[in-house]
């Protein structure tokens, strides 16, 4: 059976051209970065020409560039980082319901340890609100970490408003970026963030390695001590591999930025315009412009998500959901319940993500696998009376 | 992570629908947890002739009901009110350890549904 990928948000597959630039990395040209040989000289310089085309991806200085073990390592960085380099300043952070839980978890630690977060909410449409930002700015305050674009429902953030409030108060902005970048084009500099999360494998390139973006003068503590590696602030041999196949992903994911984004909104378009006509008691979830490209998120009434999702698998389409029973607890998506659905919409929720490679018939084999789907789930629904509610 | 028997339940679920004028009928869960199964029953001379579910829930809440279902059919109520979820699971070759608390449902229906039957029965 044919399977078509449609949780591009969740994870990518490495370009086959990424792959093309590791391989030599792993056996061939195996040098430490660190030795003095040749060897060692050789994978020091691809670890700075990568380094230098991920800042460029993002209008940063390859000097501000740190590679780490993913976003979440990232996250968790920044927030700490930032956290216990700059208490005598403060201990006050703010930022959103909606993180992602690399962030809000991390925030959850910090708590236990003297600071005070204060997690600001979101409109129905999952956007924060600058002038309430701007109210619970306090004196004590010394970051915010308010993320670019979110994973579940894709609503892409004020970042360049939020970067002129921080800068103006003189406090600390971080935004996870992950889901953002290769959708949405960055420039940290016009942006006037501080620290920025990114991570390799939703752009095509490799698991298990992302970056910090530390603005040049930014006050940070370092995360790994050991070696020199990283200036000293994430030591460990680097993964020179995965560094060369990151360097190469980012230059790819920013390359035809504008036109790749016009087809995959497009196609976003009409899947997310076909449900809403074909299927009665849906809705979209986030908003309808300020969104990620390739996101669509639509809850189908009456339904359950982990059911939805076993039932495009049985057909070749892998998607997600923010259903309890996907999310591992008893609770749907924060993420949902926070742009104020009711915990049984929430639980209907299905996320479609398209990637650079989705095309049109794709698209067509799910809208006409997804109606006969949701109609049997609906038969067998307590909740679902022919008609309506 | 769901066994190949779970799959096939959940895929080709036996006794969907509802009986019209049932004798029992027992609704447990909520919408807030995901999960809601509504069993319907009808009964005869003590034994279980017929029953029909209608489930909102995950994949485990619909294999779980449908096997539940099948359990008590043709049993006496006392035969059915011994089900346990336990059982239920065992006959379905098991369950994820975070799915069990959705196979405590089938048990909850069951005897919502013959509690229901039992106090009919009173009231008549």
């Amino acid at each position: 059976m044919k399977r078509v990928y449609f949780d591009y948000a969740a994870t990518t597959p490495l370009d086959k051209e990424v792959l093309e630039k590791m391989i030599p990395y792993f056996s061939e040209k195996f040098g430490n970065p660190s030795s003095i040989y040749s060897e060692g000289r050789e994978a020091r310089k691809v670890i700075d020409e990568a380094r230098q085309k991920v800042a460029n991806s993002i209008n940063a200085n390859a000097n501000e560039i740190f590679f780490t073990g993913g976003g979440t390592e990232a996250d968790n960085w920044a927030l700490k980082g930032v956290a216990f380099a700059n208490k005598n300043k403060g201990n006050h952070i703010i930022t959103t319901v909606i993180e992602h839980h690399a962030v809000l978890h991390t925030c959850e630690y910090l708590e236990k340890h003297g600071f005070e977060v204060t997690y600001l909410k979101v409109d129905e449409y999952g956007l924060i609100d600058i002038e309430e930002l701007k109210t619970l700015i306090k004196d004590t305050t010394i970051l915010i970490s308010i993320m670019f674009a979110n994973n579940e429902i894709g609503t892409v953030q004020p970042i360049k408003e939020i970067g002129q409030i921080a800068k103006e108060k003189n406090i600390y902005f971080h935004t996870d970026a992950v889901q953002a970048l290769g959708n949405v084009p960055i420039d940290v500099r016009d942006l006037k963030v501080d620290l920025l999360s990114i991570s390799a494998h939703k752009i095509y390139g490799p698991k298990g390695i992302g970056a910090l973006y530390v603005r040049k003068g930014v006050k940070v503590d370092n995360l790994v001590h050991g070696g020199a590696q990283e200036r000293k602030k994430r030591a460990g041999t680097e993964n020179t591999p995965a560094v060369v196949g990151f360097g190469e992903a980012c230059y790819l994911a920013v390359t035809d930025l504008l036109k790749r984004n016009q087809k995959t909104e497009e196609l976003r378009d009409y899947l997310i315009k076909s449900i809403l006509s074909t299927v009665p008691n849906v809705q979209l979830n986030g908003h309808p412009t300020k969104r990620l490209p390739g996101n669509a998120n639509i809850s189908f009434e009456f339904i359950e998500g982990e059911s939805l999702l076993l039932s495009l698998d049985l057909v070749g389409i892998s998607a997600s959901s923010g259903s309890a029973c996907t999310s591992g607890s008893l609770d749907p998506s924060h993420v949902l319940l926070a742009i104020g659905l009711i915990h049984e919409i929430a639980h209907g929720s299905l996320r479609v993500t398209l990637g650079k490679n989705t095309n049109k018939e794709e698209i067509d084999y799910l809208l006409e696998q997804l109606p006969p789907i949701v109609q049997r789930l609906r038969d067998m629904s307590p909740l679902y009376i022919q008609g309506g509610k | 992570m769901y066994t190949d028997k779970v799959m096939e339940y959940f895929q080709n679920p036996k006794n969907v629908g509802e009986i019209k004028a049932a004798d029992g009928v027992g609704e447990v869960g909520s919408p807030a947890c995901g999960d809601i199964m509504r069993m319907y029953l009808e009964i005869e001379d003590n034994i279980i002739k017929d029953v029909k579910f209608k489930t909102f829930g995950c994949g485990a809440a619909v294999a779980t009901s449908s096997m539940a279902t099948e359990m008590i059919k043709g049993k006496t109520i006392e035969e059915a009110e011994k089900i346990t979820n336990k059982m239920v699971v065992s006959e379905l070759g098991g369950l994820p350890q975070e799915k069990i608390h959705c196979s405590v449902l089938a048990e909850q229906a069951i005897r919502a549904a013959i509690k229901d039957y039992k106090s009919k029965q009173e009231n008549n």
